[in-house]
C-alpha cells in the first residue's frame, strides 16, 4: 500500500449526499480477477450514458478534474454494500483522498485498507472547499496527514480528526499485512517452536 | 492464564495458535493450513505481486479450482465456454505457478470441491487452524480443526504472513443426544438444529457439537453437520477428535505416517474440552425431535419435518418476520397448510461440500436401486471429488444410479451455486442436498428445498417430496 503523507492536488466537487457503492462501481463489474483496472468503471452510471459515451456534464469528464486526486462530497459517502471494489476503483482512477461530512462505516474502513484517506469535515467547510475547487486547475487543495490539516488555496488551514493508529498505518504505508510483517520475528519464533513441538505436521507439497 | 483453568476444544486450539496478543486485544493467529480456490484468490495474488511479496509458506497452502468447472464434457480449462469462469480458472493456474503454491490440476483424480478434498487427502488435521476464502470452510471442523472462511484481503494476509488478525469468539455447545431415527441422517440433525436456533443463533460463536448422537456419526456425517455451522450464523463448528477421527485420518495421502502419526494422535488426544469448561451458550437437542427434514422457505431455518405442513405467515406475531415469511411463501410458490409431500419437484441435485461424499452417494443409490426417476424430473448426481467418483464407480453405484435414470456427472460445486452451466431455470423446484436455499442461489428464480441425500433420491423417484422411511 502506498504511504499517504502530503497531497497537493486538484479536487473534484461532487456536492451530493449518499454516493453509494453501486454508483461508485456497479455490481456487473465485480466479476473480475483484478483489483486494478476498475478505474475505467468508476462512477459508471454518473459518468457514461447507456451507449458508453461520456456524459459531458459529469465533473470527472471535465478538465482539469479528469486528473483529480481528491473528491469533496456531501453526507454519507460510500453507503451500500461492503464491496472492496469501491475503494479499488477510486484508487485505480487516482483518487487518494475524499473529504465529506461523514462516511458509511464499511467504506471508511475499506478506504484505509487501500491507502485512501477519508477526511471528515463539517458540511459548511465542505461547501467552502467545494467552492474553492470550482476555481479550476490553479486552485489546488493540500492535505497534510502528519499535521492533520487541509490547506485551502488561499492558505487557510483547517484541521481534522483521525484515529492515531490509522494515521500511523497510512503515514507509513502499512496495510494490515505490512503491520503484521512488523511482527515477523514473532512469527519466525512461533514456527521454529512448532517444528520442535509438532514435528509430525506434514507439508502440502503435491 | 493459569494452566489449570478448564478449557474448551476451541480455547485450546486458539491458545496454541496465538503468535502475539496486540495491545488492543487483537491476536495474530497462526494458520496451519490455507486452502485456495479460483473465485476469491485472484485479487489476493495480485496484491502480493504489486507489493513484491512472496507466499510465506507454500508448503502449508493448497490450491484447487472447483466452483467454475463443467460437470459434463471437456474439463480442460481452455475449453470452459463462459469467459468469466475460464479466466478465473486460468488465472489460478498462472498464479500457483508464479508463486510456487501446490496445486491439484483439474484433470487430476484428486481434484474436487475444496472442502471435500481437504479431509479426503489428509490436509485437514485435528488441532490445526485452517482457512479458505469460502464460508463453508467450517466443514473441516468435523476433524477438530478450527476452520473458518475469510475474505479476499485476508486471503492475501494469510498468503503473505501465514497469520490472521483475529479476536476470539464465544463458545457455544450444541448437545445432540439419543439414537438417530430410522431414515434420518446428519443432514437432518443439522437442519433441525438450524430450525431450532435460527440462522442467527450462532452469531459470534464457535459451535462445538457434542452428545452421543454426534459421537455415533461417521466422519462424513460429522462434516455435513459442521459444514452448515455457517448457516446457523456461527464463525465455525467443531467436533472433538476421537478414535473415529484418528481412523479416518490414518493412511491418507498427506497425513502423518508411522511414528509421526502416533505422536500426532498423542497430541490430538489432549484436545477435547476439559470437564467443567465454560460455554457461553448451551443448546440441547434430542434425536426424538429429528425426522427427515425439508426446508420450505428461503433460509435454511425455514425447515419442517417431511410429515409437516407449510406454516401460515399470519400466525407470526412479529411484523418484520411475518413480512419475510409472506415473501418466502410467495417466492417458493407454496401455500400455508400445504403438505410438503404434495409438492412436485422438477430437479434433484445430489452433491456439494455438504453432501458430496461417498457415504452420501451410497445413501442415494440405496433409495434409487431398482426404481426409476419420475417422468419429467432431471436428477443430477455430482460427486464431490474425483476420488469419490472413482470409488463410487468401483462400488457400482454409478450403474445403479444411471439405470434408475440419474445423471452421473464429474466433480464440481455445480448446481450448489450455479457458477458453471448447471443452474435452475426460473420457477423450477429443486430437492437439493446443498446448504443454501436463498432466492436465486441455484439459478435466477429457482426454488430450492434442502434435504438429505436419501430424501433427495426419494423425491427423484416419486416426482415429489416423499418420506424416505416409507421407501427403505
Ligand atoms: S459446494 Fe457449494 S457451498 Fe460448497 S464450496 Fe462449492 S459452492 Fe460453496
Amino acid at each position: 500500500m502506498d504511504k499517504f503523507t502530503t497531497l497537493t492536488a486538484i479536487a473534484a466537487p461532487m456536492p451530493m449526499q449518499n454516493i453509494d457503492t453501486d454508483k461508485i462501481i456497479p455490481a456487473r463489474f465485480l466479476k473480475t480477477i483484478k483489483r486494478s483496472g476498475l478505474g475505467v468503471h468508476l462512477f459508471d452510471p454518473l459518468r457514461f450514458d447507456a451507449d458508453g459515451k461520456e456524459k459531458p456534464d459529469f465533473i470527472l469528464n471535465q478538465e482539469p478534474y479528469r486528473k483529480a486526486q481528491v473528491i469533496i462530497a456531501h453526507e454519507n459517502f460510500g453507503c451500500g454494500s461492503s464491496r472492496e471494489h469501491a475503494p479499488w476503483a477510486l484508487l485505480d482512477f487516482g483518487i487518494r483522498c475524499i473529504i465529506a461530512p461523514d462516511f458509511a462505516d464499511i467504506f471508511y474502513n475499506n478506504s484505509f485498507k487501500n491507502g485512501i484517506l477519508p477526511v471528515r469535515l463539517p458540511r459548511a467547510v465542505c461547501d467552502q472547499l467545494i467552492e474553492d475547487s470550482k476555481l479550476g486547475g490553479n486552485a489546488r487543495v493540500t492535505v497534510d496527514l502528519a499535521r492533520q490539516v487541509v490547506v485551502r488555496p488561499n492558505g487557510e488551514e483547517i484541521s481534522f480528526e483521525i484515529d492515531p493508529f490509522r494515521k500511523h498505518l497510512l503515514l507509513n504505508g502499512l496495510d494490515d499485512i505490512g503491520q503484521t510483517m512488523q511482527h515477523a520475528p514473532s512469527i519466525d519464533t512461533y514456527e521454529a517452536r512448532n517444528r520442535q513441538t509438532q514435528p509430525w505436521m506434514p507439508s502440502t507439497a503435491v | 492464564m493459569s494452566a489449570s483453568r478448564p478449557r474448551t476444544l476451541f480455547d485450546k486450539i486458539w491458545d496454541s495458535h496465538v503468535v502475539e496478543r496486540l495491545p488492543d486485544g487483537t491476536c495474530i493467529l497462526y494458520i496451519d493450513r490455507h486452502l485456495v480456490h479460483e473465485v476469491t484468490s485472484p485479487q489476493a495474488f495480485e496484491g502480493l505481486r504489486l507489493a513484491g511479496r512472496p507466499v510465506r509458506r507454500p508448503d502449508c497452502t493448497l490450491a484447487v479450482a472447483d466452483h467454475n468447472i463443467p460437470t459434463v464434457g471437456s474439463r480442460i480449462p481452455s475449453d470452459i465456454k463462459e469467459d468469466d469462469s475460464r479466466i478465473q480458472v486460468e488465472t489460478l493456474e498462472k498464479n500457483v505457478k508464479e508463486f510456487g503454491v501446490p496445486y491439484i490440476p483439474i484433470l487430476d483424480v484428486r481434484q474436487g470441491i475444496v472442502h471435500i478434498i481437504g479431509p479426503e487427502l489428509g490436509i485437514s488435521l485435528p488441532g490445526t487452524t485452517l482457512v479458505c476464502g469460502d464460508s463453508h470452510t467450517s466443514t473441516h471442523g468435523a476433524l477438530g480443526s478450527l476452520a473458518f472462511g475469510i475474505g479476499t484481503s485476508e486471503v492475501e494476509h494469510v498468503l503473505a504472513t501465514q497469520t490472521l488478525l483475529q479476536n476470539p469468539a464465544k463458545n457455544m455447545r450444541i448437545d445432540v443426544t439419543g439414537t438417530l431415527g430410522f431414515g434420518c441422517s446428519a443432514k437432518d440433525i443439522v437442519l433441525a438444529i438450524i430450525g431450532k436456533i435460527t440462522t442467527a443463533g450462532g452469531t459470534g460463536h464457535v459451535i462445538e457439537y457434542t452428545g452421543d448422537a454426534i459421537r455415533a456419526l461417521d466422519m462424513a456425517g460429522r462434516m455435513t453437520v459442521s459444514n452448515m455451522s455457517i448457516e446457523a450464523g456461527a464463525r465455525a463448528g467443531l467436533i472433538a477428535p476421537d478414535q473415529t477421527t484418528f481412523d479416518y485420518v490414518k493412511g491418507r495421502e498427506f497425513s502423518p505416517k508411522g511414528e509421526a502419526f502416533e505422536q500426532a494422535v498423542a497430541y490430538w488426544k489432549t484436545l477435547p474440552t476439559d470437564p467443567g469448561a465454560h460455554f457461553d451458550t448451551t443448546v440441547m437437542i434430542s434425536t426424538a425431535d429429528i425426522a427427515p427434514m425439508v426446508t420450505w422457505g428461503t433460509t435454511p431455518g425455514a425447515v419442517i419435518p417431511v410429515t409437516g405442513v407449510v406454516p401460515n405467515p399470519e400466525d407470526e406475531p412479529d411484523e418484520g418476520k411475518r413480512t419475510q415469511l409472506r415473501r418466502m411463501v410467495e417466492y417458493m410458490a407454496v401455500t400455508p397448510g400445504q403438505r410438503l409431500t404434495d409438492l412436485a419437484v422438477d430437479v434433484v441435485f445430489i452433491g456439494s461440500c455438504t453432501n458430496g461424499r461417498i457415504e452420501d452417494i451410497r445413501a442415494a443409490a440405496a433409495v434409487a436401486k431398482g426404481r426409476k426417476v419420475a417422468a419429467g424430473v432431471q436428477a443430477l448426481v455430482v460427486p464431490g471429488s474425483g476420488l469419490v467418483k472413482r470409488q463410487a464407480e468401483e462400488e457400482g453405484l454409478d450403474r445403479i444410479l444411471l439405470e434408475a435414470g440419474f445423471e452421473w456427472r464429474d466433480p464440481c460445486c455445480s448446481m450448489c451455486l450455479g457458477m458453471n452451466p448447471d443452474k435452475l431455470t426460473p420457477g423450477q423446484r429443486c430437492a437439493s442436498t446443498s446448504n443454501r436455499n436463498f432466492e436465486g442461489r441455484q439459478g435466477q428464480n429457482g426454488r430450492t428445498h434442502l434435504v438429505s441425500p436419501a430424501m433427495a433420491a426419494a423425491a427423484a423417484v416419486m416426482g415429489r417430496f416423499a418420506d424416505v422411511r416409507q421407501l427403505v
